[in-house]
Protein backbone atom coordinates (compact mmCIF):
# COMPACT_ATOMS: atom_id res chain seq x y z
CA UNK A 1 0.00 0.00 0.00
CA UNK A 2 1.20 3.96 -0.66
CA UNK A 3 2.22 5.44 2.07
CA UNK A 4 0.88 8.44 0.96
CA UNK A 5 -2.93 8.76 -0.19
CA UNK A 6 -2.53 10.97 -3.53
CA UNK A 7 -6.87 12.19 -3.25
CA UNK A 8 -5.98 13.27 0.28
CA UNK A 9 -5.17 16.74 1.96
CA UNK A 10 -2.74 16.62 5.00
CA UNK A 11 -1.41 18.51 8.02
CA UNK A 12 2.30 19.02 8.77
CA UNK A 13 0.88 16.82 11.78
CA UNK A 14 0.38 14.10 10.24
CA UNK A 15 -3.23 14.34 9.57
CA UNK A 16 -5.40 13.88 6.71
CA UNK A 17 -8.23 15.16 5.51
CA UNK A 18 -10.70 14.18 2.84
CA UNK A 19 -13.59 16.79 1.36
CA UNK A 20 -16.55 15.16 0.54
CA UNK A 21 -18.81 17.20 -1.30
CA UNK A 22 -20.68 19.81 1.23
CA UNK A 23 -20.84 17.64 4.26
CA UNK A 24 -18.19 17.13 7.27
CA UNK A 25 -14.68 16.39 6.49
CA UNK A 26 -13.10 13.47 7.56
CA UNK A 27 -9.97 13.31 8.95
CA UNK A 28 -7.49 10.73 10.12
CA UNK A 29 -3.84 10.28 10.47
CA UNK A 30 -1.52 9.03 7.74
CA UNK A 31 -0.05 6.01 7.31
CA UNK A 32 3.54 7.77 7.38
CA UNK A 33 2.56 8.72 11.03
CA UNK A 34 0.01 5.42 11.66
CA UNK A 35 3.77 3.37 10.78
CA UNK A 36 6.29 5.68 12.88
CA UNK A 37 3.60 5.27 16.00
CA UNK A 38 4.06 1.56 16.14
CA UNK A 39 0.79 -0.68 16.91
CA UNK A 40 -1.78 1.65 18.11
CA UNK A 41 -3.62 0.82 21.15
CA UNK A 42 -5.38 3.61 22.53
CA UNK A 43 -7.27 6.66 21.08
CA UNK A 44 -8.89 9.73 22.49
CA UNK A 45 -10.99 11.59 20.37
CA UNK A 46 -12.57 15.00 20.70
CA UNK A 47 -16.06 15.11 21.81
CA UNK A 48 -19.28 15.45 19.06
CA UNK A 49 -20.31 18.76 19.16
CA UNK A 50 -16.83 19.72 20.41
CA UNK A 51 -14.79 23.09 18.19
CA UNK A 52 -11.43 22.19 17.35
CA UNK A 53 -9.05 24.83 16.11
CA UNK A 54 -6.49 24.29 13.29
CA UNK A 55 -3.12 23.16 14.53
CA UNK A 56 -3.93 22.66 18.11
CA UNK A 57 -4.38 19.31 19.97
CA UNK A 58 -7.75 17.80 19.89
CA UNK A 59 -6.83 14.06 21.43
CA UNK A 60 -4.15 11.82 21.73
CA UNK A 61 -3.25 8.57 20.06
CA UNK A 62 -1.19 6.20 22.26
CA UNK A 63 1.08 3.01 20.57
CA UNK A 64 2.84 0.22 22.76
CA UNK A 65 5.79 2.40 22.62
CA UNK A 66 4.27 6.09 23.00
CA UNK A 67 1.93 8.46 23.11
CA UNK A 68 1.26 11.21 20.47
CA UNK A 69 -0.73 14.21 20.68
CA UNK A 70 -3.58 14.60 17.57
CA UNK A 71 -3.90 18.02 15.84
CA UNK A 72 -6.93 19.09 14.15
CA UNK A 73 -6.04 20.10 10.39
CA UNK A 74 -9.12 22.25 10.24
CA UNK A 75 -11.36 24.84 12.32
CA UNK A 76 -14.83 23.81 12.97
CA UNK A 77 -17.56 21.66 15.14
CA UNK A 78 -16.98 17.85 15.59
CA UNK A 79 -20.10 15.63 14.29
CA UNK A 80 -18.99 12.42 14.68
CA UNK A 81 -16.37 10.29 16.04
CA UNK A 82 -14.94 6.34 14.78
CA UNK A 83 -16.53 4.63 17.33
CA UNK A 84 -14.69 1.33 15.69
CA UNK A 85 -11.05 3.08 15.76
CA UNK A 86 -11.99 3.61 19.85
CA UNK A 87 -13.11 0.22 20.21
CA UNK A 88 -10.40 -1.39 17.89
CA UNK A 89 -7.62 0.86 17.22
CA UNK A 90 -5.75 -1.44 15.17
CA UNK A 91 -7.30 -1.06 12.28
CA UNK A 92 -5.63 2.83 12.24
CA UNK A 93 -2.52 0.89 11.66
CA UNK A 94 -4.18 -1.90 9.08
CA UNK A 95 -6.30 0.83 7.26
CA UNK A 96 -5.45 4.08 7.87
CA UNK A 97 -7.23 6.28 5.14
CA UNK A 98 -10.31 3.82 5.29
CA UNK A 99 -11.88 2.41 8.42
CA UNK A 100 -8.96 3.58 10.63
CA UNK A 101 -10.43 7.20 9.93
CA UNK A 102 -10.97 9.06 13.42
CA UNK A 103 -13.58 12.29 12.63
CA UNK A 104 -15.33 14.29 10.77
CA UNK A 105 -15.96 18.07 11.09
CA UNK A 106 -18.45 20.71 9.41
CA UNK A 107 -15.27 22.82 8.64
CA UNK A 108 -14.80 26.99 8.93
CA UNK A 109 -11.47 27.06 7.89
CA UNK A 110 -8.82 24.93 7.25
CA UNK A 111 -5.56 25.35 8.88
CA UNK A 112 -2.35 24.78 6.38
CA UNK A 113 -2.48 21.81 4.16
CA UNK A 114 -0.17 20.08 2.04
CA UNK A 115 -1.20 18.19 -0.90
CA UNK A 116 -0.73 14.35 -1.16
CA UNK A 117 2.08 15.24 -3.40
CA UNK A 118 4.10 18.14 -0.63
CA UNK A 119 3.46 15.69 1.86
CA UNK A 120 4.91 12.90 0.53
CA UNK A 121 7.81 15.18 -0.81
CA UNK A 122 8.14 15.90 3.41
CA UNK A 123 8.21 12.51 4.60
CA UNK A 124 10.46 10.89 1.97
CA UNK A 125 7.35 8.95 0.65
CA UNK A 126 5.65 8.12 -2.31
CA UNK A 127 2.61 8.06 -4.05
CA UNK B 1 27.54 9.53 18.81
CA UNK B 2 29.26 6.49 16.89
CA UNK B 3 26.10 4.21 15.12
CA UNK B 4 27.13 0.98 15.77
CA UNK B 5 26.29 -1.69 13.37
CA UNK B 6 26.07 -5.53 14.44
CA UNK B 7 27.04 -8.56 12.11
CA UNK B 8 23.00 -9.06 11.61
CA UNK B 9 22.44 -5.40 10.37
CA UNK B 10 22.08 -6.60 6.80
CA UNK B 11 19.97 -9.33 7.81
CA UNK B 12 17.39 -6.89 9.67
CA UNK B 13 17.39 -4.87 6.62
CA UNK B 14 16.64 -7.40 4.26
CA UNK B 15 13.82 -8.31 6.93
CA UNK B 16 12.06 -4.88 6.72
CA UNK B 17 13.59 -3.66 10.28
CA UNK B 18 12.83 -0.33 11.59
CA UNK B 19 16.06 1.14 13.42
CA UNK B 20 16.61 2.36 16.32
CA UNK B 21 19.53 3.94 18.40
CA UNK B 22 20.30 1.64 21.86
CA UNK B 23 22.92 2.23 23.85
CA UNK B 24 25.02 3.45 20.51
CA UNK B 25 24.08 0.77 18.45
CA UNK B 26 21.35 0.70 15.44
CA UNK B 27 19.70 -2.29 16.42
CA UNK B 28 16.22 -3.19 14.74
CA UNK B 29 13.43 -2.12 16.82
CA UNK B 30 10.40 -3.85 14.98
CA UNK B 31 10.11 -5.93 11.68
CA UNK B 32 6.84 -5.86 11.04
CA UNK B 33 4.11 -5.11 14.14
CA UNK B 34 5.45 -5.19 17.51
CA UNK B 35 2.49 -6.60 19.14
CA UNK B 36 2.56 -9.49 16.65
CA UNK B 37 6.42 -9.99 17.48
CA UNK B 38 5.34 -9.85 21.40
CA UNK B 39 2.63 -12.54 20.94
CA UNK B 40 5.10 -14.81 18.56
CA UNK B 41 7.40 -14.88 21.22
CA UNK B 42 3.96 -16.22 24.00
CA UNK B 43 3.18 -18.75 21.81
CA UNK B 44 5.42 -19.38 19.49
CA UNK B 45 9.31 -17.94 19.21
CA UNK B 46 11.08 -15.22 18.51
CA UNK B 47 14.60 -14.45 17.26
CA UNK B 48 16.52 -11.69 18.55
CA UNK B 49 19.78 -9.84 17.78
CA UNK B 50 21.52 -8.86 20.83
CA UNK B 51 25.12 -8.67 19.58
CA UNK B 52 24.93 -5.00 20.91
CA UNK B 53 25.55 -7.11 24.67
CA UNK B 54 29.08 -7.20 25.69
CA UNK B 55 31.21 -9.80 26.10
CA UNK B 56 33.83 -9.99 28.42
CA UNK B 57 36.21 -12.71 29.11
CA UNK B 58 37.54 -12.88 32.43
CA UNK B 59 40.35 -15.98 32.86
CA UNK B 60 43.41 -16.66 35.04
CA UNK B 61 44.26 -18.35 38.81
CA UNK B 62 42.30 -15.67 40.65
CA UNK B 63 39.23 -15.10 38.34
CA UNK B 64 36.76 -16.08 40.92
CA UNK B 65 38.25 -13.82 43.73
CA UNK B 66 38.61 -11.15 41.23
CA UNK B 67 35.00 -11.48 40.10
CA UNK B 68 33.90 -12.02 43.94
CA UNK B 69 35.98 -8.35 44.79
CA UNK B 70 34.74 -6.69 41.29
CA UNK B 71 30.91 -7.90 41.85
CA UNK B 72 28.28 -7.64 44.28
CA UNK B 73 27.61 -10.91 44.10
CA UNK B 74 29.18 -14.14 44.96
CA UNK B 75 30.85 -15.33 42.00
CA UNK B 76 33.27 -17.91 43.21
CA UNK B 77 30.22 -19.68 44.74
CA UNK B 78 29.12 -20.29 41.27
CA UNK B 79 29.46 -23.99 39.69
CA UNK B 80 31.24 -24.38 36.30
CA UNK B 81 28.57 -24.45 33.64
CA UNK B 82 26.66 -21.87 35.52
CA UNK B 83 25.31 -18.61 35.24
CA UNK B 84 24.64 -15.70 38.21
CA UNK B 85 22.91 -12.20 37.53
CA UNK B 86 24.97 -9.85 39.63
CA UNK B 87 25.75 -5.92 40.40
CA UNK B 88 28.52 -3.94 39.27
CA UNK B 89 28.92 -0.84 41.80
CA UNK B 90 31.02 1.56 42.50
CA UNK B 91 31.99 2.59 46.35
CA UNK B 92 28.81 4.17 46.73
CA UNK B 93 26.67 1.30 45.97
CA UNK B 94 25.47 3.30 43.13
CA UNK B 95 24.34 0.27 40.18
CA UNK B 96 27.28 1.04 37.46
CA UNK B 97 25.60 -1.93 35.63
CA UNK B 98 23.59 -5.31 35.90
CA UNK B 99 24.97 -8.17 34.11
CA UNK B 100 25.13 -12.03 33.69
CA UNK B 101 28.67 -13.93 34.66
CA UNK B 102 28.56 -17.35 33.00
CA UNK B 103 31.08 -19.86 34.96
CA UNK B 104 32.85 -21.82 31.86
CA UNK B 105 35.75 -23.37 33.73
CA UNK B 106 37.81 -23.21 37.55
CA UNK B 107 39.44 -20.07 36.16
CA UNK B 108 37.45 -19.21 32.88
CA UNK B 109 34.19 -16.65 32.79
CA UNK B 110 32.29 -14.76 30.82
CA UNK B 111 30.67 -11.91 31.59
CA UNK B 112 28.08 -9.96 30.00
CA UNK B 113 27.01 -6.40 30.43
CA UNK B 114 24.37 -4.50 28.65
CA UNK B 115 25.12 -2.79 25.54
CA UNK B 116 25.76 0.78 26.71
CA UNK B 117 27.01 0.25 29.76
CA UNK B 118 30.40 -2.54 28.39
CA UNK B 119 32.69 -0.02 27.52
CA UNK B 120 32.46 1.32 31.32
CA UNK B 121 32.14 -2.23 32.35
CA UNK B 122 35.49 -3.32 30.99
CA UNK B 123 37.11 -0.48 31.75
CA UNK B 124 36.27 -0.76 35.35
CA UNK B 125 37.19 -4.30 35.26
CA UNK B 126 40.63 -3.72 34.07
CA UNK B 127 41.22 -1.38 36.50
CA UNK B 128 39.58 -3.59 39.17
CA UNK B 129 41.95 -6.21 38.08
CA UNK B 130 45.11 -4.67 39.35
CA UNK B 131 46.71 -7.06 41.91
CA UNK B 132 45.07 -10.12 40.81
CA UNK B 133 46.33 -12.53 38.24
CA UNK B 134 43.97 -12.57 35.51
CA UNK B 135 43.41 -11.54 32.11
CA UNK B 136 40.13 -9.38 31.14
CA UNK B 137 39.27 -9.08 27.42
CA UNK B 138 36.59 -7.35 25.77
CA UNK B 139 35.56 -9.24 22.74
CA UNK B 140 32.07 -7.52 22.27
CA UNK B 141 33.29 -6.43 19.07
CA UNK B 142 33.84 -9.94 17.68
CA UNK B 143 31.03 -11.42 19.36
CA UNK B 144 27.88 -11.80 18.08
CA UNK B 145 24.81 -12.74 20.39
CA UNK B 146 21.28 -14.68 18.79
CA UNK B 147 18.22 -15.75 21.15
CA UNK B 148 15.73 -17.46 20.34
CA UNK B 149 12.61 -17.33 23.00
CA UNK B 150 9.54 -19.30 23.26
CA UNK B 151 8.01 -22.46 24.53
CA UNK B 152 8.81 -23.68 20.98
CA UNK B 153 12.43 -22.18 21.39
CA UNK B 154 14.18 -25.69 22.33
CA UNK B 155 12.14 -27.52 19.47
CA UNK B 156 13.62 -24.96 16.69
CA UNK B 157 17.26 -25.53 18.21
CA UNK B 158 17.24 -29.17 18.40
CA UNK B 159 17.13 -29.27 14.82
CA UNK B 160 20.36 -27.76 14.25
CA UNK B 161 21.93 -30.06 17.18
CA UNK B 162 23.66 -33.44 16.48
CA UNK B 163 21.17 -36.42 17.57
CA UNK B 164 23.29 -37.21 20.65
CA UNK B 165 23.50 -33.83 21.75
CA UNK B 166 20.02 -33.20 21.90
CA UNK B 167 20.17 -33.98 25.48
CA UNK B 168 22.70 -31.46 26.24
CA UNK B 169 20.22 -28.90 24.97
CA UNK B 170 16.95 -30.18 26.91
CA UNK B 171 18.50 -30.86 30.04
CA UNK B 172 20.00 -27.71 30.61
CA UNK B 173 18.66 -25.53 33.03
CA UNK B 174 17.47 -22.06 33.22
CA UNK B 175 20.42 -20.31 33.82
CA UNK B 176 23.19 -22.75 32.98
CA UNK B 177 25.19 -22.85 29.66
CA UNK B 178 27.00 -25.63 27.66
CA UNK B 179 29.42 -26.07 24.50
CA UNK B 180 27.13 -27.66 21.86
CA UNK B 181 27.18 -27.98 18.05
CA UNK B 182 24.91 -25.87 16.35
CA UNK B 183 24.77 -26.08 12.88
CA UNK B 184 27.94 -27.87 12.58
CA UNK B 185 29.35 -25.43 14.95
CA UNK B 186 30.76 -25.52 18.21
CA UNK B 187 29.02 -22.35 20.29
CA UNK B 188 28.30 -21.76 23.60
CA UNK B 189 25.06 -21.91 24.36
CA UNK B 190 23.03 -20.55 27.50
CA UNK B 191 19.34 -21.29 29.28
CA UNK B 192 18.68 -17.53 29.53
CA UNK B 193 16.77 -14.81 28.47
CA UNK B 194 14.72 -11.40 28.97
CA UNK B 195 11.52 -12.34 27.90
CA UNK B 196 9.86 -14.00 30.72
CA UNK B 197 10.03 -17.33 28.33
CA UNK B 198 11.89 -20.49 28.20
CA UNK B 199 14.17 -19.90 25.46
CA UNK B 200 18.11 -19.48 24.55
CA UNK B 201 21.16 -17.61 23.89
CA UNK B 202 23.83 -18.18 21.09
CA UNK B 203 27.76 -16.64 21.07
CA UNK B 204 28.76 -16.97 17.91
CA UNK B 205 31.60 -15.01 15.86
CA UNK B 206 30.42 -12.19 13.96
CA UNK B 207 31.81 -14.32 10.96
CA UNK B 208 29.45 -16.88 11.14
CA UNK B 209 26.50 -14.74 12.88
CA UNK B 210 24.80 -14.51 9.68
CA UNK B 211 24.37 -17.95 8.57
CA UNK B 212 22.90 -19.16 11.67
CA UNK B 213 20.63 -16.36 11.30
CA UNK B 214 19.49 -17.17 8.25
CA UNK B 215 19.53 -21.14 9.44
CA UNK B 216 16.92 -20.51 12.55
CA UNK B 217 14.47 -18.49 10.45
CA UNK B 218 14.42 -20.93 7.60
CA UNK B 219 14.49 -24.30 10.06
CA UNK B 220 12.17 -22.16 12.87
CA UNK B 221 9.96 -21.07 10.29
CA UNK B 222 7.35 -23.82 10.87
CA UNK B 223 7.66 -23.66 14.51
CA UNK B 224 6.36 -19.84 14.45
CA UNK B 225 9.81 -18.26 14.90
CA UNK B 226 9.96 -14.40 13.80
CA UNK B 227 12.82 -12.01 14.08
CA UNK B 228 11.86 -9.87 16.89
CA UNK B 229 12.58 -6.64 17.51
CA UNK B 230 13.44 -4.48 20.83
CA UNK B 231 10.20 -2.93 20.82
CA UNK B 232 8.70 -6.03 22.01
CA UNK B 233 11.18 -7.48 23.88
CA UNK B 234 11.16 -4.05 26.24
CA UNK B 235 7.48 -5.09 26.15
CA UNK B 236 8.15 -8.85 27.36
CA UNK B 237 10.47 -8.20 29.55
CA UNK B 238 8.58 -5.32 31.44
CA UNK B 239 5.91 -7.88 31.77
CA UNK B 240 8.09 -10.27 33.42
CA UNK B 241 9.20 -7.61 35.89
CA UNK B 242 12.39 -7.69 34.34
CA UNK B 243 14.60 -3.86 34.93
CA UNK B 244 16.10 -2.38 32.28
CA UNK B 245 19.24 -0.27 33.14
CA UNK B 246 18.62 3.21 32.67
CA UNK B 247 15.38 2.73 33.61
CA UNK B 248 14.85 0.71 36.66
CA UNK B 249 18.16 0.95 37.50
CA UNK B 250 20.92 3.66 37.81
CA UNK B 251 24.06 4.74 39.30
CA UNK B 252 22.09 7.04 41.13
CA UNK B 253 20.21 4.35 42.88
CA UNK B 254 21.06 0.98 44.95
CA UNK B 255 20.10 -2.75 45.14
CA UNK B 256 17.90 -3.00 47.92
CA UNK B 257 15.27 0.12 46.78
CA UNK B 258 14.86 -1.63 43.12
CA UNK B 259 14.52 -4.65 45.23
CA UNK B 260 17.88 -6.48 44.12
CA UNK B 261 18.66 -6.46 47.90
CA UNK B 262 19.62 -10.64 47.68
CA UNK B 263 21.74 -10.18 44.44
CA UNK B 264 24.48 -8.22 46.93
CA UNK B 265 26.40 -10.61 49.15
CA UNK B 266 27.20 -8.87 51.86
CA UNK B 267 27.95 -12.22 53.84
CA UNK B 268 30.98 -12.34 51.67
CA UNK B 269 33.95 -13.02 53.50
CA UNK B 270 36.03 -10.57 51.13
CA UNK B 271 35.67 -7.35 50.39
CA UNK B 272 34.15 -5.93 47.02
CA UNK B 273 33.54 -2.60 45.34
CA UNK B 274 30.46 -1.02 47.19
CA UNK B 275 30.53 -3.29 50.37
CA UNK B 276 30.86 -0.76 53.22
CA UNK B 277 28.30 1.67 51.32
CA UNK B 278 25.96 -0.99 50.87
CA UNK B 279 25.95 -2.74 54.49
CA UNK B 280 25.25 1.19 55.73
CA UNK B 281 22.23 1.43 53.31
CA UNK B 282 21.04 -1.76 53.96
CA UNK B 283 20.98 -0.99 57.99
CA UNK B 284 19.76 2.33 56.96
CA UNK B 285 16.70 0.62 55.64
CA UNK B 286 16.39 3.28 52.82
CA UNK B 287 14.18 1.42 49.95
CA UNK B 288 12.83 -1.07 52.54
CA UNK B 289 11.41 1.04 55.55
CA UNK B 290 12.33 4.13 54.39
CA UNK B 291 12.39 6.38 51.10
CA UNK B 292 10.96 4.61 47.98
CA UNK B 293 10.99 1.57 46.45
CA UNK B 294 10.03 -0.08 42.92
CA UNK B 295 7.10 -1.94 42.73
CA UNK B 296 4.47 -2.83 40.15
CA UNK B 297 1.19 -0.92 38.91
CA UNK B 298 -1.43 -2.14 36.81
CA UNK B 299 -3.85 0.40 35.60
CA UNK B 300 -7.35 0.06 36.09
CA UNK B 301 -8.35 2.44 32.97
CA UNK B 302 -7.15 2.03 29.40
CA UNK B 303 -3.93 4.54 28.81
CA UNK B 304 -0.72 3.89 29.92
CA UNK B 305 2.03 5.26 32.83
CA UNK B 306 5.32 6.21 30.89
CA UNK B 307 8.95 6.57 31.92
CA UNK B 308 8.95 9.89 34.25
CA UNK B 309 5.28 10.28 34.79
CA UNK B 310 4.46 11.34 38.33
CA UNK B 311 2.89 8.36 40.88
CA UNK B 312 0.40 10.21 43.07
CA UNK B 313 -1.94 9.68 46.32
CA UNK B 314 -4.49 12.26 46.75
CA UNK B 315 -3.16 14.49 44.66
CA UNK B 316 0.38 14.47 46.20
CA UNK B 317 3.49 12.70 44.17
CA UNK B 318 4.31 10.03 45.64
CA UNK B 319 7.19 8.45 43.14
CA UNK B 320 7.85 8.46 39.67
CA UNK B 321 7.29 5.77 36.96
CA UNK B 322 10.51 4.25 35.05
CA UNK B 323 8.63 1.93 32.53
CA UNK B 324 4.90 1.57 31.54
CA UNK B 325 3.11 0.22 28.56
CA UNK B 326 -0.15 -1.51 27.73
CA UNK B 327 0.63 -5.12 28.62
CA UNK B 328 -0.21 -7.01 24.97
CA UNK B 329 -0.44 -10.27 26.81
CA UNK B 330 -2.48 -9.25 30.01
CA UNK B 331 -4.70 -6.58 28.20
CA UNK B 332 -4.44 -3.51 30.56
CA UNK B 333 -1.37 -0.44 31.38
CA UNK B 334 1.27 -2.02 33.25
CA UNK B 335 4.21 -0.05 34.67
CA UNK B 336 6.95 -0.30 37.60
CA UNK B 337 7.50 2.83 39.49
CA UNK B 338 9.76 3.72 42.28
CA UNK B 339 7.35 5.09 45.32
CA UNK B 340 7.62 5.66 49.00
CA UNK B 341 7.09 2.33 51.12
CA UNK B 342 4.31 3.51 52.80
CA UNK B 343 2.44 3.10 49.68
CA UNK B 344 3.72 0.03 48.07
CA UNK B 345 1.81 -2.52 49.74
CA UNK B 346 0.07 -4.54 47.25
CA UNK B 347 -3.46 -3.89 46.79
CA UNK B 348 -2.74 0.19 47.54
CA UNK B 349 -5.01 2.10 45.19
CA UNK B 350 -2.84 5.19 43.48
CA UNK B 351 -2.85 7.63 40.73
CA UNK B 352 -0.50 8.03 38.18
CA UNK B 353 -0.66 11.59 36.26
CA UNK B 354 -1.00 11.14 32.88
CA UNK B 355 -0.43 14.49 30.74
CA UNK B 356 -2.60 16.88 33.71
CA UNK B 357 -5.10 14.14 34.58
CA UNK B 358 -5.01 11.40 37.60
CA UNK B 359 -5.91 7.80 36.52
CA UNK B 360 -6.05 5.06 38.48
CA UNK B 361 -3.45 2.35 38.98
CA UNK B 362 -2.97 0.02 41.88
CA UNK B 363 0.10 -1.66 43.56
CA UNK B 364 0.54 -5.28 42.41
CA UNK B 365 2.90 -7.86 42.79
CA UNK B 366 6.16 -8.51 40.22
CA UNK B 367 6.44 -10.13 37.93
CA UNK B 368 3.09 -8.98 35.67
CA UNK B 369 3.18 -12.30 34.04
CA UNK B 370 4.52 -15.73 34.88
CA UNK B 371 4.69 -18.35 32.01
CA UNK B 372 2.80 -21.74 33.03
CA UNK B 373 5.39 -24.61 33.32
Amino acid sequence: MSKVAAELKYSVEHEWIARDGAGPSTIGVSAVAADALGDIVYVDLPEVGATVTAGEVCGEIESTKSVSDLYSPVTGVVTETNSGAIEDPAIINSDPYGAGWLFKVDVESDGPLLSAEEYAAANGGEL
Amino acid sequence: MTENHTALYGEHQKAGASFTDFGGWQMPLKYSSELAEHHAVRKTAGLFDLSHMGEVWVTGPDAAAFLDYALAGKLSAVAVGKAKYSLICNVDGGIVDDLISYRLGDEKYLVVPNAGNAATVAALLAERAAGFDVVVEDVTSETSLIAVQGPNAAAILLTLVPAEQHSLVTELKYYAAVYVTINGQELLLARTGYTGEDGFEIYVPNADAATLWQVLLENGSEQGLVPAGLACRDSLRLEAGMPLYGNELAVTGHAYSAGLGPVVSLAKESDFVGKAALAAIKESGDGVTSGRKLVGLKGLGRRAARGHYSVLKDGAVIGEVTSGQPSPTLGYPVAMAYIDVAYAEVGTALDVDLRGKAEPFEVVALPFYKRQK
